[in-house]
């Protein structure tokens, strides 16, 4: 059993192409340490220093992690975390 | 180009005037890779800001989970500028995730005449479109 995370079109290039790849990890940071280390690059895409970038939305299972604990969020093996792009703008 | 309905086109519309003077956002889903704009779904301005908007991320997870369930895409992306002309900003190019979408912006600056224009916006580079309203 694994993590189960779902890529959007728009970060594919960084899983060859694949809608869904697998990770491990005891917390959303270490599963997106493990992810980059097949899939590099996709990590910096996500995090920002010590957070996730502004306009990307990481859920775990269907919970914004925003809500739960961040990239500090727990995760566990049959989990699944979907990575969206936020969608956003405007005339300023 | 853009191929929309009438009937979508003005629900566009209506929702923009509803919301003025705060900016109003929303998404028309269609089959996957059939570049058809089917199904209209307003969203949620989390922001509620006359110059900005975000959808709501637990509203977007839940729309784009129920896409995913009708083998569906985001086919447009819409957004109204309220006191400027309805072309993408840069906080709009700078945003802009979606390659495969047709990002519609209308302008309800004037009170009469609403500005209805398609663009596709990839790695930062806009290209405007041709809009066809069909019936």
């Amino acid at each position: 059993m694994a993590i189960e995370v779902r890529i959007p079109t728009i970060l594919r290039t960084y899983t060859g192409g694949a809608k869904q790849v697998e990770g491990t990890g005891a917390t959303l940071a270490e599963l997106l340490i493990d992810l980059d280390a097949k899939h590099g690059g996709l990590r910096e895409r996500l995090v920002d220093g010590g957070g996730l970038r502004r306009f990307v939305n990481v859920y775990l299972n269907d919970e914004d992690v925003r809500f739960l604990a961040g990239l500090d969020t727990p995760v566990k093996d049959g989990d699944t975390v979907t990575v969206l792009p936020a969608v956003a703008g405007g005339a300023s | 180009m853009l191929t929309i309905s009438e009937e979508l086109h003005d629900k566009i519309v209506a929702h923009a005037r509803a919301d003025h003077p705060d900016e109003a956002c929303g998404v028309i889903a269609g089959p996957v890779g059939s570049d058809r704009p089917e199904r209209f779904i307003p969203m949620t301005n989390a922001a509620r800001s006359p110059t900005f908007y975000e959808f709501d991320s637990t509203e977007q997870f839940q729309v784009w989970r129920e896409m995913d369930d009708h083998d569906e895409e985001p086919v447009v992306l819409y957004h109204s500028h309220t006191g400027t002309e309805a072309y993408p900003s840069r906080t709009d190019v700078s945003y802009a995730s979606e390659p495969g979408a047709h990002y519609v912006l209308v302008s309800t600056r004037d009170e009469h005449e609403t500005e209805f224009r398609s663009y596709r916006i990839i790695d930062g580079q806009v290209t405007e479109e041709p809009v066809t309203v069909v019936e």
